[in-house]
């Protein structure tokens, strides 16, 4: 179980100082949580506060009692988080099997790469050897990206906006790879996102607004919320 | 021949024992074996020291090894090597030099390597440089290779030096006529005070020829680097060159490209980028649990690869 206790994060923004997450407390019990809200509210900021990539500037977080607050990216990951990024990095040289040997902890056969591709809709022959560098396709590398975080079997998996810079094409398969996720997977799914879709597969949403936690539950008691959520201001709605 | 020179061998050529096909061996400045076969004759040079070889027109499939190794310190050599390689041949050429140096005296090996390539034939050419022992003594490597590629010919050269090379000063100069194609993929890692310098001209003189120089290098600690490159297209032609640098503790790296158009069809196109590790690169290894060491090793090896 993953816990986050008063967990606030302030950046610096040319000498002032702003708050991007203010005293956030949640709990990660379920199988499948999915974190939504506006541009600008802290998801992303939350996710890799999980991660260590950033560091709280308060609070604590715990994974299974343990308070890992002070524990490195590389420490979290061999406990047993698992990270996807929003915009996947390239790397010159490093072939998709490269990175899913690493991302597996050990070396893996062509059989084990290609079964861990086609989850995620990619045929194997034709990315094995391919290096992660830009003559791959944002879609394709985003599926990269989530077969990675699959071959870790992390105890946490986080995925930060799945659905970012993919077309519409492509994100219908990968909401595929997700629903299968969600039936198959032994850990908890921590995922970042706007799409009705993806919300409606999930245990619980939490709903981040201007760094705060506004409500959080089943989709049930979320949803509606959510849909009326984000009202146009005056300006807007006397024009429409 | 010695346990060192042993690991020399099979460091530079991949050698652990007597290779199939054609091979000269040269150790400490002698010739230490040597077979020809019916396509590929090795004649010792009468003016100077080094080698002839010649490969007979329509030889396809073989290979030749021309490995040197010095294992005593102090050794200081320049050796002349020739390859005349007949009309429609399909061949690969592998040499290397290693050289243990456990003295306090330096040890250098120049060799310089000139290619006749004629009409039609292929040739790949593999080139590895290494350097190992405790000595004070320098080990230095100076390697000179002039290509003149007939009509239609092509070579493609891969050049490796990834460890222990003190100082090398490496210097290529083309020819290429009409319809020939030459590719050149060197990859370089330096550490320490290593200074690595190299210096590609590239005269592209047929019409339809090209040249396609790809670098990639790394440069840790204090090492230095230099890469420079020339192209001249004289005729309507294709020029690509390449130069990705990988910069990391106190290194340096400089690319100075040089690109000549003289006629109206050249196209030449140069590419330079050199920079560190970038952050993102590490962050993501160490999210699949490596530390920000072991990133930094996968990043260079998955590079140099």
């Amino acid at each position: 179980m993953l816990e986050l206790k008063n967990i606030s994060f302030q950046a610096d923004d040319d000498g002032k100082e702003i708050e991007i997450l203010k005293d956030i407390n949640l709990k990660v019990e379920d199988r499948f949580v999915a974190v939504t809200g506006p541009n600008g509210s802290g998801k992303s900021t939350l996710a890799k506060i999980v991660a260590g990539i950033l560091k709280p500037t308060e609070g604590q977080i715990f994974l299974d009692g343990v308070d890992i607050t002070e524990k490195s990216i590389t420490e979290r990951a061999q406990m047993g988080i698992s990270f996807a990024f929003q915009q996947p990095v390239r790397f010159k040289g490093l072939t998709v099997k490269d990175m899913l040997s690493l991302a597996a902890g050990r070396e893996t056969a062509v059989s084990e790469v290609c079964s861990m591709l086609s989850e995620v809709g990619l045929c194997a022959r034709d990315y094995v050897n391919r290096e992660i560098n830009a003559s791959l396709s944002g879609g394709e590398l985003k599926r990269i990206e989530i077969a990675m975080i699959m071959a870790r079997k992390a105890k946490v998996s986080i995925f930060d906006e799945p659905e970012a810079g993919i077309d519409l094409w492509s994100f219908q398969n990968l909401i595929r790879v997700f629903e299968k996720m969600h039936t198959e997977i032994q850990g908890t799914i921590l995922i970042i996102s706007h799409q009705e879709r993806i919300l409606n597969i999930a245990d619980q949403i939490v709903l981040l607004s201007d760094g705060r936690i506004e409500k959080t539950g089943s989709r049930e008691e979320v949803m509606p919320d959510l849909l009326g959520a984000g009202q146009p201001c005056k300006t807007l709605t006397d024009k429409l | 021949m010695d346990a060192i020179q042993q690991e020399l061998l099979a460091q530079v050529a991949d050698l652990h024992e007597v290779p199939e096909g054609a091979y000269n061996i040269r150790a400490n400045g002698e010739m230490a074996g040597r077979n020809t076969t019916a396509n590929i004759d090795i004649l010792t040079k009468e003016d100077c020291p080094g080698i002839d070889i010649r490969i007979k027109p329509g030889t396809k499939g073989e290979s030749v090894h021309i490995p040197v190794v010095l294992s005593q310190s102090g050794i200081q050599e320049s050796v002349y090597n020739d390859f005349f390689v007949g009309e429609d041949c399909d061949v690969t050429i592998i040499a290397g030099c290693g050289i243990h140096n456990g003295g306090s005296a330096a040890s250098a090996h120049s060799g310089i390597h000139r290619f006749f390539v004629e009409k039609n034939a292929k040739v790949r050419y593999v080139e590895k440089h290494y350097g190992s022992g405790d000595g004070n003594g320098e080990r230095i490597m100076n390697p000179t290779t002039d290509i003149h590629l007939a009509e239609g010919a092509s070579l493609e050269m891969e050049t490796v030096q990834i460890k222990g090379i003190d100082s090398t000063a490496r210097t290529t100069t083309a020819e290429v006529a009409e319809g020939a194609s030459l590719v050149i993929k060197e990859k370089i890692m330096t550490h320490g005070k290593q200074y690595a310098e190299t210096d590609f001209t590239v005269n592209m003189a047929g019409a339809d020829s090209s040249v396609n120089l790809i670098s990639r290098s790394v440069a840790k600690e204090h090492s230095r680097q230099i890469f420079r490159s020339r192209i001249v297209g004289n005729a309507s032609c294709h020029g690509h060159s390449e130069c990705d640098a990988i910069i990391m503790d106190e290194a340096s790296v400089s690319a100075i490209p040089e690109l000549t158009a003289n006629h109206i069809d050249a196209n030449l196109i140069h590419e330079a980028a050199i920079g560190k590790i970038a952050g993102e690169q590490l962050i993501k290894l160490m999210t699949l649990g490596l530390t920000e060491k072991e990133a930094e090793e996968q990043i260079v090896k998955g590079f140099l690869k």
